[in-house]
């Protein structure tokens, strides 16, 4: 389009613009380049002394990893020792990571993970093995709440675009878990979730008439994590369905006379009115989806504590976990840009993959 | 309501103290917003205080306890601190070292019959004063002792290992109860060091070398500690105690309604075990094999670095260290009295009251949290490793983890100036 | 307007209405939990828990816990804080967050795409990273008020509200809708002479009734229920807020009725603004349909 004194106007484009993106650099920006500037130092929350400049040290500590591979033990024949489970025995890692001279850059490290390649085992070392388990974690989160959440407030938001009588009031009641902090959410579904006598399991016990035992939601690793992606996603997907019904409501309502005309059936019109018209919609609620969830925290603040057994650590929590509870502000700040340059990292993707084709 | 309070009593100390104009102000933080019966008491000594005096008057400003900690940090940095200030013993240090606080100048008699745990020390000088102590004790009820037929231990003799462990499996296979024991696992923070770094102790570890405070290497990780943790995770698989997922009611009603046969808490507890059973019984730590110790030492009040009246801070502190004043702090929140004499007329703690037992506990038993800055990482870790192996981690790499990360952060602080 | 057109048969409206019940159960639940437990003593309350009794006012029914609410912490006084600084921040995000978006999507200035893209980075940053640093800044600000220009804004309603007046999810909710507005109608507005301030004021706002609704939400959301930020700046108990209020409830003389109670009332001004907010914007467009 040409510019023409009509469209270029760039004194009003900045006045309009400057209030809010002034208050943004001051409040945001500037503070956040700080704490970019913080994590290549050793400033301490509370210290007497002096901050010194580091370079990578706190990145080199979050993200260092090793592999090695070892064999099985063996007895003086020859033959690989077992464990009572048939599985081979192997050296523990412990003398190779810890004051051992011949592996110098194993020092402090500790098993991440293992896999088996015949008899011979590959160890991967992680010099800050509960920082790793916070990424991996948060990215398991993401990956399962913005799709689940997603097409979820989506279904809603269709049961919710019906004119049915009292309508309203369903909206509003499945709305109200937004309404509620997190951490107002956090305490009630701790009483839900507990294992010896909460609600989810007594409830379970009667819809089964006893046969699905008491789980340990939050105190067993391998439910932890998902009771805190189910509760999640209970408490934010209101909001979700809000914003797609909003969109809903922009389709004009003459595009659905016209394939009620050609004679499409329900899921036509969905497929070819009305999710085209929701595009925007969609790229709204996927990025913003993405963003929340990346930034899980105060959930795990209240619940778990990145417990137990480092099921449930999130990137957020470690941040701060380690920015404040562990007096170590540069290692929180490094945290930060790690998290700052993933998320980065994924919402270019997302714009890539959602730009319009034009 | 509190303002109220507040304004009425520096009105009438301003009526009757007739040169109140000159007196200074001095602001004070506490950490017990939302405990009436702490607040009563603490404001009450300082309307009795302003009121006693011309020089100096003192305002206070509540905090909720969770945040406290933060928001002191928080207003160091900003450089907004009060000039009285009150901080957890074990915490002291490291707000010492930082530059937070300066020594209080307290003559020693004023101090001399306090209990030990009572005085915050660092790098020689006295920077805190408590006016309590806390203890933790194993408790029960002599009903549940005689059921199960063990013997009632006594300070001379507590029970070993093996009697603790009898104890624990006939509470366990008497079928009467959850939990053999109320650990209080679903209370996180400072509570697990506090509460079990004692059991560690009696094993023959300890989180940090008490010689250097340089590492941990071999105290936190020996075998001793080994020995601790592997007893440490057989509570748990053993199910003598619920875990870390522990219901936040059962921690502090738990073995009120019933659901353990004992309780490992603190005395801040026994006021409402005391009501719920008239046989409670608070017995001492077993002997692991090196002693028994319990924890010690509790909230303490100092002044911060950036006061210009020290000697301001110090007339208040005396001031309440009065017996009327100790006692009535130990009848109110049921923590133990600062002074012998104290003890003497408070309701729980004088001869023959119901936790009298409690004193001789923490004089005998009591042995502070490691006197350094590095405490608070410390305990963070020392948390954490807890947690985990009550969740299953293997002990060696919980602990050695443990180990590392603290001998890594004291590097990093350049030894915290030891 | 919707796409579904209403359905009178008798047997597939019940299973309608059966659906969306069973699902509005589901959400319900736990806030009624809450409710209800407000009004039982404590150990009733606890004990309730492990069965249906948690969602039915039975026993020993009061409101005592909210009298000791309030007899322990000054609620009245947290719940006005938190009113005061939510409201504030919401009509200023409000209002300079649509005017910066109103720019970025219908006017042409250079460096334009460029700071929409900084702006909308700034999404990706988690307040906890950027609280330190922004507590450092807020304690050196200059300001001029009753005594002049002081330096140091802690204890205030301005250090709750101005550093959250602009954020990048507000001015991204208005750019994503301003851009779905027909272009047409501005381009007619300025063929017949108005300018720029009369283009966003009679043509754009007016027009954006849902997502002033959205974000206005979603900023009192966020602004009510913030934790960390007042407990850093705020020392003095006359301006905490609510979120602060409830640390009160769990020292260690915790009672669990007294906490329901407390987050019984401070959930209240929440719900009460959101549906002053759907019916005034969501249902007027529902009825006018906008996009004819």
């Amino acid at each position: 389009m040409a510019t023409t004194k009509l469209t270029r106007s760039n004194g009003a484009g900045w006045a309009f613009a400057l209030p809010g993106f002034g208050l943004m650099v001051i409040f945001i920006i500037l503070p956040f380049l700080f704490a970019f500037g913080l994590s290549f130092t050793n400033q301490r929350l509370i210290s007497p002394n002096p901050t010194e400049f580091v370079g990578t040290a706190n990145y080199r500590q979050l993200l260092g990893f090793g592999t090695i591979t070892l064999d099985p033990l063996r007895d003086d024949a020859g033959v690989v020792q077992r464990a009572a489970d048939g599985s081979p025995e192997y050296p523990r890692l412990r003398e190779y990571t810890r004051n051992n001279p011949d592996y110098p850059q194993f020092d402090g490290m500790r098993e991440w993970f293992s896999f088996g390649r015949g008899e011979s085992r590959t160890y991967v070392l992680a010099r800050d093995v509960v920082f790793m388990k916070a990424v991996v974690n948060t990215v398991v989160f993401v990956l399962v709440v913005a799709p689940v959440q997603g097409l979820l407030a989506l279904g809603l938001a269709l049961l919710i675009n019906q004119r049915l009588r009292g309508i309203n009031v369903f909206r509003t009641i499945y709305f109200m878990p937004v309404v509620v902090s997190i951490v107002v959410v956090s305490l009630l579904w701790r009483f839900i979730y507990d294992g010896q006598d909460g609600l989810l399991n007594n409830m379970l016990d009667a819809i089964s008439f006893g046969l699905i035992p008491p789980v340990d939601w939050l105190g067993n690793p391998s439910t932890a994590l998902g009771s805190i992606i189910a509760m999640s996603i209970w408490q934010a997907v209101g909001f979700h369905m809000i914003i797609w019904l909003s969109g809903l409501q922009t389709i004009s309502p003459t595009l659905y006379e016209a394939a009620s005309i050609e004679g499409a059936s329900k899921w036509q019109t969905f497929r070819y009115v009305t999710w085209p018209g929701l595009r925007n919609t969609a790229v709204l609620v996927l990025i913003v989806i993405t963003m929340q969830a990346f930034a899980l925290f105060a959930q795990i603040d209240v619940m778990t504590r990145g417990g137990p057994l480092d099921s449930t650590q999130t990137i957020v929590f470690q941040a701060v976990e380690r920015g404040y509870g562990k007096q170590d502000i540069s290692g929180g700040s490094a945290i930060s840009v790690i998290l700052f340059c993933i998320v980065l990292s994924i919402s270019l993707i997302q714009r890539y993959l959602t730009r319009e084709k034009s | 309501m509190k303002t109220m309070h507040l304004l009425t009593g520096t009105a009438l100390a301003a009526l009757l103290g007739g040169s109140a104009m000159a007196q200074t102000e001095l602001t004070m933080w506490y950490h017990g917003a939302g405990n009436q019966v702490e607040a009563d008491i603490l404001n009450g000594i300082i309307s009795d205080f302003n009121a006693s005096q011309s020089d100096w008057s003192v305002t206070i400003e509540s905090f909720p306890q969770i945040a406290y900690n933060d928001s002191v940090v928080a207003a160091a940095l900003s450089g907004n601190l009060p000039d009285i200030l009150d901080v957890d013993g074990p915490v002291m240090p490291n707000w010492a070292w930082a530059g937070y606080m300066q020594p209080l100048p307290l003559d020693e008699s004023v101090i001399a019959d306090l209990l030990p745990g009572t005085k915050g020390y660092w790098d020689g000088q006295l920077y805190s004063v408590g006016f309590w102590d806390a203890a933790v004790a194993l408790v029960s009820r002599q009903s549940i002792l005689d059921d199960l037929g063990l013997r009632t231990p006594t300070l001379a003799e507590p029970w070993t290992l093996e009697e603790f462990m009898g104890a624990m499996e006939a509470a366990k296979v008497s079928g009467a109860y959850d939990f053999a024991i109320n650990l209080g696992m679903g209370d996180k923070g400072e509570w697990y060091p506090y509460a079990f770094s004692p059991f560690l102790q009696s094993f023959g570890g300890d989180i940090i070398d008490r010689e250097t405070y340089a590492s941990a290497e071999g105290v936190l990780n020996g075998d001793a500690a080994m020995a601790f943790g592997n007893w440490w995770q057989s509570m748990f698989t053993n199910g003598y105690a619920p875990g870390t997922s522990q219901d936040l009611g059962d921690v502090q009603t738990g073995f009120a309604e019933g659901k353990y046969a004992f309780s490992w808490t603190g005395n801040w507890m026994a006021l409402a075990t005391l009501a719920a059973f008239d046989d409670a019984v608070f017995l001492p730590a077993p002997d692991f094999g090196n002693g028994s110790t319990i924890g010690a030492a509790s909230w303490q009040f100092g002044v911060s670095a950036a006061s210009e009246h020290p000697d301001g801070a110090a007339a208040f502190i005396a001031f309440a260290l009065q017996d009327e004043y100790l006692a009535a702090f130990s009848n109110g929140i049921g923590l133990i009295p600062a002074s012998p004499s104290a003890a003497l007329v408070s309701d729980y703690y004088a001869p023959g009251a119901p936790m009298e037992v409690f004193f001789e506990l923490s004089a005998q038993q009591g042995f502070v949290r490691p006197v350094t800055p590095g405490y608070v990482v410390a305990a963070k870790v020392f948390e954490k490793a807890m947690a985990d192996i009550a969740n299953g981690a293997d002990v060696t790499d919980a602990l050695d983890a443990a180990v590392d990360e603290i001998n890594t952060d004291i590097a990093r602080n350049s030894g915290y100036g030891h | 307007m919707s796409a579904i057109t209403s359905d009178n048969h008798g047997l597939r409206l019940v299973v309608r209405y059966a659906v969306l019940v069973l699902i509005a159960v589901i959400f319900l639940f736990p806030l009624v939990f809450m409710l209800i437990s407000s009004l039982k003593p404590d150990q009733q309350l606890l004990a309730d828990t492990s069965s249906l009794r948690a969602f039915l006012p039975v026993g020993d029914i009061s409101l005592n816990n909210y009298f000791a609410a309030f007899d322990r912490a000054p609620v009245a006084l947290f719940v006005m804080n938190s009113v005061i600084v939510t409201g504030v921040t919401v009509l200023l995000s409000l209002l300079i967050c649509s005017l910066a978006a109103f720019s970025f999507v219908f006017l042409k200035w250079s460096g334009r795409a460029l700071i929409l893209s900084v702006i909308l980075a700034t999404l990706i940053v988690p307040f906890e990273t950027i609280a330190i640093p922004l507590l450092l800044i807020a304690s050196k600000l200059p300001w001029i008020g009753t005594e002049g220009l002081t330096f140091g804004w802690l204890n205030s309603y301005r250090v709750q509200i101005v550093p959250f007046i602009a954020d990048g999810l507000t001015i991204f909710l208005f750019v994503q809708y301003f851009k779905d507005l027909p272009g047409e109608l501005i381009e007619a507005a300025r063929v017949e002479g108005a300018t720029w301030p009369q283009v966003y004021r009679r043509i754009v706002m007016p027009l954006a009734g849902p997502v002033i609704a959205t974000a206005a939400i979603l900023k009192f959301l966020v602004m009510y229920n913030q934790y960390l930020w007042p407990l850093m700046v705020v020392q003095q108990e006359s301006y905490r807020p609510v979120m602060v209020g409830l640390q009160y409830f769990f020292q260690l003389n915790r009672a669990w009725g007294e906490i329901m109670a407390y987050l019984s009332l401070i959930t209240l001004p929440v719900l009460a603004f959101y549906l002053v907010l759907q019916r005034a914007f969501i249902a007027s467009i529902a009825s006018t349909g906008v996009k004819g």
